[in-house]
This record gives structure tokens, sequence and C-alpha cells, in this order.
């Protein structure tokens, strides 16, 4: 397994290289660039900019120079946030991207995972109608709605919590973003959990396993309850990975530092260095989540195993 | 292992197995309901608009963000611009379940195709199958979208084509996790041993076995690709003024939900139903093509 | 930075619940003191995050508003968006227009060195510099060399800006220019500190910056906020009211219409959403302020050959039927000026050129429409074939259908294109549109940005190839004129001749649209949208009377 392991961790090396190379073209050639705006330059103020973020130089010697500072870990200064280093915006926004996301996901297992094996053992009663329907309707409702309400029910009228801001990461601040980023999560892990295991309690070692006289508690825990968990286990591999680098609704609506915001503000704004700082990190999540999933399945399932 | 259960696995080839899902089907009342209702919705989306006194674009120039009225029988009030908001939901139906359906269906054929291969041949091949999906979660899907309009120029089926081009990737991953496990049990060693082909395996045994948790994720993809519709619109791809779409409706809803509640809340209920009614069909599906309960 | 020490690998689940314990303990106490110590600190909710803190970098107001706060210029706003002296006690200017001399008052940086003319020379030279790659610089091309430097043909030192003594400052302009005192007060021409510049970079960081303001950089947490504290060292320090400011980075204005509800800030300068509008008008009359502003609202026409939009009648039809009250008073609803103009009545000594047919009534002007598309070969039968583009915005969405349903009667079909904002400018900039939704916001209180852009080389004239020497030698001839009444006729000539060449359809003025709570002393809205906080105070909980 440690081989395997390692082995994976080199691939991902020729992995982020393609990823790094088609997304510095792919952005490239887009059209839009970091300096159109609403305020059209003149042409020779657009030139100077340019030829200072080295704008002006063919778009092979730019890659070149980007992979060569890449090597020495520099991701270069935002365009957009000139005053700090790509370097620097994500590790200073990740902190908080990171709690958030996490104790959203924590709270979606805990509340998610049991939802599921409940409606799943009391299939087509009241109580398996009463979760789906709600998991339902966290899943059609999207966050752009569920997060303004709460901030304008708890915050503005209830005044039960802030309607916004970080606070430096205190509680108060962080309980409406982590339920808001929450919500759809439980809702997808709730319904996927109820699913797989009805699918397992319904599979021939569960019947066999009933056959021996294990109660329904046991036959839960120590037989269904482990392969139920693969597929929820594959979904939240690269849902973790988008999870914890944040959200730009939620970051905006509730004014979280994050980081989720430099994703599609950074594209929006051309700002190159943030983007390509933004991709190598988010796929470099990607590749490590997926394997810790494909690892997390032998241990779900001992049968699974990786040639080499 | 029992030839009994060999012969409950492998479930039996030829067209009598789609009889047989539909017969199934058919006794469960609350996915013949829901189908009933998504007919009828797809019906009224697409014929609907024909019985409206007003047109997607008419504006009605005395009714602008008016609440649900009789007077110009805007049943379900206007928009800000002053047009009907129940004829362009329906409007935006057309675009909205057509995109569902086929986004959807193609990021399901590939996805699940991808995956149980992938999990199945296993090795390199899986290797690199799977490297390749890292790869496509990684890439910047703006940019994706942004360049698919530039080379393509505005087409309507470049939405499908940009949103199957990432909602398979889920799917695929979730297919292979299972396909990992299923391969190792006993009942394809012995489809194996009595010599069927591989193909055969992955389509006759594989993927009906996966099945609760595919159509499980299928009816999850719905509601995202609906909403990443109008994030296309956002930047130009998707539906353009004066065609519209439940997803564009909701996000220009969501602007004024504090003063003018129904312009969120019509094309959220339309949402909500459809998905309910695929819900309900999603796990009639599920029940009808369970090859264990066969 | 400090959230730097705490990196994410050392980051175990059991960390995050033991830190959520800690701040759970001390959430209580953080209120109880964040309310009794909060007295004089101003909280601002202040639209985007800033991209610098560089006052020659900045490039939109929620930037410029922090710098202006840190960095006095040699001239300053007062509080009704006029000019005031700032490190220039007073300064005079040559007969001929051409020579400007600036007398310094003693004063001191923010670490107690002497702000000198050299300062100021240094900071000009910088701005030029192409290496700086201001995005203003050309508002500084009157001064003698300032091109050529920013063009990187000749080095700073040409630079017609000199320091006569510590005190005095000359500066040597290649011909006389009405508004350029208007942009000594920006941002960009802030004195900087030479002797902290040339020993290094980062200098914009709180701890090094050294500033010249009321005000102070503390601390600076991006996405989050910037906490600035009064400038003990300023030379007019006594009048500063203020113990501090935060300019917390709130963009959406949902949320910071909540926060301000919520009483976490006195200011927003978020907007309000335009759906909430009438409903902060009903519940919140006291904390809104409306105000024109320096902008305008309008759709640009190409002119090149090959479409129909070259043809003058067409245009001026398309503009005989845009009923622009229904678009600010019915759609859009905030006190916008419907516009029959181009440049914004708000401007100082703005002129009274208008459309000719503006006090038409409706029906006149559609028949007369009707009858020039008709010429043009044009009509219902025949009908006119047009896009518009417009960059994807609520608003702009809004009025682009408005429009579309407007001239639909004549027979137009006007196809709506939306684009992402970077794309739809540089479609705009590379000319490939017939229609383009446009807005143009003021950089000085003056005509100048405005007549400029259709003027030779100016943006809109290179997006519409619209050419006319005789509307370049208007603008020339306005920007050199130095009395302000034959000014303003020149200005006023030159505005008409695009509205009678309808190269353009003017929608409206634009209003700005901020929230100040009561509470907020010595705020008001001016059209360039500045409002200097060394001005402001909070009435204090004693001597209120509510």
């Amino acid at each position: 397994m440690l081989k395997y392991t390692l082995k994976r961790l080199l691939q991902a090396i020729p992995t982020m290289l393609v990823v790094i190379t088609i997304a510095f073209f792919l952005m490239r050639v887009a059209p839009g660039g970091p300096f159109d705006g609403e305020r059209s330059l003149p042409p020779q103020i657009e030139a100077n900019l340019m030829a200072a973020y080295h704008l002006d130089e063919p778009l092979w010697q730019q890659y070149a120079r980007y992979l060569g500072n890449l090597v020495q870990g520099d991701f270069g200064p935002s365009f957009k946030y000139k005053d700090f280093t790509v370097t620097e915006l994500i590790m200073q926004g990740f902190p908080v991207s990171l709690e958030i996301g996490g104790l959203a996901i924590l709270l979606a297992l805990l509340v998610g995972l049991p939802l599921g094996v409940i409606a799943a053992l009391r299939r087509n009663t009241g109580i398996d109608y009463t979760v789906m329907g709600l998991a339902l309707a966290g899943i059609a409702v999207p966050n752009f709605v569920i997060a303004p309400l709460l901030a304008l029910v708890f915050g503005v009228l209830l005044q039960w919590l802030p309607a916004g801001g970080w606070n430096d990461g205190a509680l108060p601040n962080m309980i409406l973003p982590i339920v808001a980023l929450a919500v759809p999560q439980i809702a997808y892990i709730a319904r996927m959990m109820r699913a797989s295991m009805i699918e397992v309690l319904g599979s021939h070692y569960i019947r066999t396993a009933r056959a021996k006289g294990l109660t329904e508690t046991e036959v839960v825990w120590r037989h269904a309850m482990r392969p139920a968990l693969l597929p929820v286990t594959s979904y939240l591999g690269p849902a973790i990975a988008g999870i914890i680098t944040g959200s730009v609704v939620i970051e905006q609506i509730f004014g979280i530092p994050g980081i989720g915001r430099y994703f599609v503000q950074g594209a929006l704004n051309r700002d190159y260095t943030l983007v390509m700082g933004t991709v190598v990190f988010y796929g470099a999540l990607i590749v490590l989540m997926n394997l810790i999933v494909d690892l997390i399945y032998s241990a779900l399932d001992p049968q699974i195993r990786y040639d080499d | 292992m029992t030839t009994d259960t060999l012969n409950q696995t492998i479930a039996p080839a030829g067209d009598s197995l789609g009889r047989d899902a539909w017969r199934r089907l058919s006794q469960n009342r609350a996915a013949m309901v829901s189908l009933a209702l998504l007919g009828l919705m797809a019906l009224a989306c697409f014929l609907g608009p024909m019985l409206s006194p007003w047109g997607l674009a008419e504006v009605d120039w005395n009714a602008f963000s008016s609440a649900p009225t009789l007077e110009g029988w805007h049943l379900l009030g206007t928009d800000a611009n002053g047009r009907d908001l129940l004829t362009r939901t329906l409007y935006g139906g057309q675009i909205s379940l057509s995109v569902a359906l086929v986004a959807t269906f193609v990021s399901l054929v590939i996805g699940v195709l991808y995956g149980a291969i992938s999990g199945y041949v296993g090795g390199r091949l899986d290797n690199l199958m799977m490297r390749f999906v890292d790869i496509m979660y990684s890439l910047p899907f703006m940019f994706l979208v942004i360049l698919l309009m530039v080379v393509f120029g505005r087409n309507i089926f470049l939405i499908y084509a940009a949103i199957g081009a990432v909602e398979w990737l889920d799917m695929a991953r979730i297919v292979r996790g299972q396909t990992l496990a299923l391969k190792q049990r006993e009942f394809i060693e012995a489809a194996h041993a009595l010599g069927v082909k591989d193909g055969k395996i992955v389509t006759r045994h594989l993927i009906p076995n996966a099945i609760g948790p595919v159509i499980v994720y299928v009816t999850l993809t719905v509601p995202k690709v609906i909403l990443l519709e109008s994030f296309l619109s956002f930047l130009g791809l998707g539906v353009q003024e004066p065609l519209t779409s439940w997803g564009v409706l909701i996000s220009e809803g969501t602007e004024s939900m504090q003063t003018e509640p129904w312009m969120l809340l019509v094309p959220s209920v339309f949402l909500a139903v459809t998905l309910f009614c695929l819900n309900f069909l999603g796990d009639g599906l599920r029940d009808a093509l369970d090859p264990k309960t066969r | 930075m400090s959230s730097k020490d705490m990196s994410f690998r050392d980051m175990s689940p059991w960390d995050m619940i033991r830190r959520l314990a800690l701040t759970a303990s001390l959430a209580l106490s953080t209120t109880v003191i964040s309310t009794t110590a909060a007295s004089a600190t101003l909280q601002v909710g202040n639209g985007a995050e800033p991209g610098t803190l560089d006052p020659q970098k900045v490039n939109g107001n929620w930037e410029t508003r922090i710098t202006r706060s840190l960095f006095d210029r040699l001239l300053n706003y007062a509080p009704d968006g006029s000019l005031e002296p700032g490190l220039a006690e007073r300064w005079e200017v040559s007969e001929d227009g051409k020579r400007y001399t600036f007398h310094l008052r003693e004063a001191l940086w923010s670490d107690g060195e002497p702000i000198t003319a050299d300062d100021a020379v240094f900071a000009l030279r910088r701005v030029l510099d192409p290496a700086t790659a201001n995005h203003n610089a050309n508002l500084y091309y009157p001064i003698v060399g300032a091109r050529e430097i920013n063009a990187g043909k000749v080095d700073g030192e040409s630079l017609g800006v000199t320091a006569l003594d510590d005190h005095t400052l000359e500066i040597r302009l290649v011909e006389p220019t009405a508004w350029f005192v208007q942009a000594l007060a920006m941002s960009e021409a802030a004195p900087l500190p030479e002797h902290l510049l040339s020993s290094g970079t980062d200098w914009t960081r709180p701890g090094v910056m050294v500033s010249s303001g009321p005000f102070v950089l503390t601390d600076w947490r991006p996405q989050d906020h910037i906490d600035v504290a009064r400038n003990p060292h300023y030379y007019a320090v006594d009048e500063v009211a203020l113990d501090g400011i935060t300019f917390h980075a709130i963009e959406d204005p949902a949320s910071a219409l909540n926060r301000f509800r919520a009483g976490d800030l006195d200011i927003s300068y978020s907007g309000v959403p335009s759906a909430r509008f009438d409903w902060v008008q009903q519940h919140l009359p006291e904390s809104l302020q409306v105000g024109p502003l320096l902008g305008s609202y309008f759709y640009m026409i190409n002119l090149r050959e090959g479409t129909p939009l070259a043809d003058t009648r067409v245009r001026e039809a398309l503009n005989l039927a845009l009923r622009r009250e229904v678009i600010t008073d019915q759609l859009l609803g905030i006190g916008q000026t419907p516009s029959w103009w181009y440049v914004p009545r708000a401007v100082s000594g703005a002129p009274d050129s208008r459309l000719a047919f503006a006090d038409w009534p409706m029906e006149q002007r559609l028949a007369r429409a009707e009858q020039l598309l008709d010429e043009a070969g044009y009509g219902p039968e025949h009908p006119l074939q047009l896009s518009l583009a417009y960059n994807t915005l609520d608003d702009h969405r809004k009025i682009a259908v408005a429009i579309a349903a407007m001239w639909k009667p004549l027979g137009i079909e006007l196809e709506l294109i939306n684009r992402e904002a970077a794309v739809h400018y540089a479609t705009v900039r590379q000319a490939d549109f017939e229609l383009a939704r446009y807005g143009l916001i003021a950089t000085v209180d003056d005509a100048y940005d405005f007549l400029n852009a259709y003027a030779s080389g100016g943006s809109a004239a290179r997006s519409t190839g619209f050419h006319d020497e005789e509307y370049d030698d208007l603008v020339r001839r306005s920007s050199a004129e130095l009395d302000p009444q034959r000014r303003r006729q020149l200005v006023g000539s030159a505005e008409q001749r695009l509205l009678d060449a309808n190269v353009l359809l003017p929608i409206y003025d634009y209003v700005s649209v901020h929230l100040v709570a009561p509470h907020v002393r010595g705020w008001q809205s001016t059209p360039l949208d500045v409002h200097p906080l060394r001005y402001v105070s909070l009435k204090t909980q004693n001597d209120t009377s509510q």
C-alpha cells in the first residue's frame, strides 16, 4: 500500500504539468484581458501595463517564465491584488476556507449519514418521506437563496447571530456560513446513503448474515455500513476538495475572507497569475483527495486491491 | 454459491429485461403519478405558451413588477420588465427540461461507461483514465466555456456540451468505486468462469448492480445542471434574452426575493415539483431494475 | 502575516474542535469589549477588496477612498467636493496659464520626517514612469515632458516639475489646461515618501507604510478589513475627530444592507440592491443618501460604413424612439436623470446642449422616427435588424429588454447579446459591435473625460470610428480656454456636434447611492463621489437626544 501511495504521489507531477499547461493556454487564448474594464485605457498606458506584466512577450516565453518561477515555488504577484503574491493570498485565505468548509463537511456527515441510514431502514414510512422531502428541498433551493435568507432571518430580524463579517473567526460569525454550506451537502449525503444502504441491505451476504440470526443492529453496523459508505466516499473526494476551497457565494454574502472568490473573480478579472495559482492549488487537492478516496476503498472493502 | 443465487444475479438477456422492468415500475404508484406529472409539466411547457395571452418578450407597460393579478391575466405576476411570469416560466421550462434531459443523459452514459470500464479493467488503464478525470476536475471551467463560445459561436447545443463535459466526472468516480467492489464478488467471478465476455459482464452484471447509487446521483445531477445553465447564461453562453430558463429566472428572482417574492417562488416551485417527481420516479426505476429482487 | 503561522498542515479536525471551543468561550467577552471600545472608530462598508494601497496604482473608488485618507495631495477635496489647500498652503498661476507655483506647508510624514517639494517631484515622475503603469497617467500629460516620459522615450529627469526649494514647487505645462489642478487632487498626485520608496518594496504593508494624511495604516486583512488610525504627525491632527476607521471589504450590496441594518456599519459604500431601493426609501429614509454623480450611461454606436447605423437618419430614429423616462422612473426608480445629452449635468460649468427633439411630445417623436426609418428604407415590412451588446448585470439587462420593446413597434428587431464584462469591454475595444452599452464616470470634475473620449485617439472614437476634425478642434480649444464663460460655450458647441450627429444614444446620468447612519456627521453627497473622512465625526451617545 505504501508503494502504491508513493507511486500515485509521483504520478501527480505529470498530471499537474498537464493541468498547468492546458489551463495556461486555455486562459490566455480566451478573449478579454486583465485591463479590459469599464474605463478604456489610452494605447500608451495599456502598452505600459502590458510591458509591466510581461504580457507583451510571445506566449511560449511567458509560459516558460511561468514554469521556471513555479519550480522555485513562486506563483508570482497577483494582477488584481497588486500588493500581494498569489502564495500570500492563498495562504491567508485557505485556513479560513478550510475551517468553514471542514466544519461544514463534518456537520454534513454527522447529520446526513444517520439520516440516510434511518431513511433506508424505515423505508417507505413517514420518517423516510419526511427525511427525503427535506433533503430534496435542500437540493432544490440553491445556496444563493439559502444564504441571504439565513443572514436576513438570524442576522437582521432576530439578531441572534452576526449578519456577516469574519471577526477573526469568532464562533458566532462562523455558524451561518457553515450551515449554509452544509445544507446541500447534508441533502446529497443523506440521499446517497439511503440509496446505497437499501442496495446493500438487499444483497445476498446481508441476507446470509440475517439468516445466521444476527440482530438488525449488528447486521447494519458490522456488515452493511462499510460497503454502503462506498458511493458516498466516491462522491466526497472531489466534493471535499471543492468545499474546503470555499464558495464565492457564501463568502460574499457573509463576508468571509476565504479563497473561494479567487476562483470566480480571478477568472472574471483575468488575473492570470491568481487563476493559475488557484488551478494548481485545487488540482493538487483533487489529486490528493482522490488518492485518499482510493485508499479508503481498501479499508471499506478489503477485497479492493490495486495491482501495484 | 448456489446455482439459485447465480440465476438471481445474472439477469436474463434480451428485451424481457425492459418489459419486466416496466411491469414492475407500473405497479409503483408514486412513480407512476410522478411520471404523469412530469409528462404534464413537459406538455405545459411546450404547449402552454400557445394558450397564453402574453408572448415571451411582450411587455405590459402598465404592469412592471406586478404581483399575481387577474388584471391583464398575469396569473403569476410579471417580471421587472413587465413581462408575464407564467408565460416566461413555461418557456423557460422548455430550455431547462431539455437541458436537464440531454445533459444529464450525456453525463449518465459517459460517466457510467467510463467508470465501469476503468474499474473493471483496472491496473494501468484504470490509473490512466482516473488521472484524466483528475485533470478534467482541475481545469478552470469558465475559460473552457468562454473558449467554446469563441470557437463555435453562441449555440444552444453548446450548453449541453459544456455541461456534459463536467458533469460526468462525479458519476465516473462513483461507478468506478462500485465496480472495484463488485468485480471481486462471487457472481462476477462465476460469470467469468462461465466464459461470459467482458463487455457483457460490464453491461449485464456490473452496471445493473451499481444502478441504485447511479439513479440517485442522476436525480441529484438534474438540479445541478439546471442551475449551472444559469451560470453559463451569465457568461453569455447560455440562453439569451428574450429567451429564458428556470435557472436564469431563479437567479433573477433572488435579486428581489424580499420585495417581489413571486419572481423567485414561481420558477422555484416549477423546479421543485420536477425534482420531487424525478426523485420518486428514480426510486421506482431503481426497484424495477434491481437484479437482486428480480 | 499572522494567519500564515497557522499552516493548514498541522490543523487536524481535533485542532479545529479545540479552536472552536476556545473561540466559543471567548465570543462573549469579545462582544462586550468591542461595544465599549468602538467609540470613535468609523465602520465603513467599502465595496470591493482594494487591489493595492499604492496611491499611484489604485484604480477604483473603493481604493482611492482609502488612499486619500492616508495621503494628502497638494490640493485636497473639501466636504462638498470642491478643491481646498492640502499640502500646498497656496498657489499661483502665471499669466499665460502655463506655470504653477505651489507653496507647501510645514508638514511631516507619519514617521516624523519632513514633507518636502522633492517628495512631490518624486511622485509626479513616478506616476509617469512607464514601469508604474498608472491608469490615469494621461491626466498629467499637460506637464512639459510628461507624454514622452510615459512613452519611455526620455527619462523622468526631464519632467517640467521642479523643487525651487524645500517648500516651493513649480510645474510647467505645455499649454494652458483648465482642468489641470483637478488632477493634482487625485490619489495618484499625492507626494510620496521618497526616503521609504527608494529603499525597498512592499512599502504598502501595515507597519511599513509611511503616509502624510489624517490617518495611518495599522492593519490589512485581505478580503476582510483594513484599519487606519489617526496620524499623530498630521498637520491638522486637532481637527480629526475620528480615532480611526475600519474599511470592511463587502462587495455584495444585499449583504452590506444586512450589515448596515444590523448596526455593524456606519457608512455603506456598496450601494443598495436596486430591487430593495423602495424598501430602503421607506424604512431607512434618514440613512439613504442619493445624489447626482459625474457619470453617463449610454449606448455606443459603431459608425463604420457597412451597417445601417452609418446612416444618420437611422441613428436619429433610434434616439427619438427611446423613452428615457420609462427607464429611469419605472424600471430603475432610484432617481437617475434621463439624459438628452452626453456630458452629465452635474459637471461644474456644464453646458446646456441637448438633443434637438428633447422637448417634443412622444407622439411627435415616434412619428418622426417612423418617417426617418421609412426614408432610410426600413419599416415593418423591411425590418431593421440590429444587435446590442451589454455586460452581464441585472440592470443592464432590464434596460436592454425595455429598449428592444420600445423599438419593436417601429419594425426594429434588436438582438440582445450579453457577455461577461471582460469579454464585453474587449469587443468594444476591438470595435466588434453594432450597439454597445457603455458607462463613463469622470475622474475630474470637468467635461474633459467625456469630450476627450470622442476626440481623435480617444477610447470612444477608436471603438466607434467617429472622426470629426472640427469637433477635435473644439475639444482642444475648450481644454486650453481658462475663461469659464467662453469655456462653457466651447464645451457646449463640441457636445452639440456629437448630439446633432446622433453618434450615441444617451440614456441617463448616474446617481450615487450610499447608506450613512444618522449619527455620522460631516458627510455629504458630492458629484465626484468623494467624501473626505477627516471631516467626519460620530455623534457620541452623550450628546444624543433621540
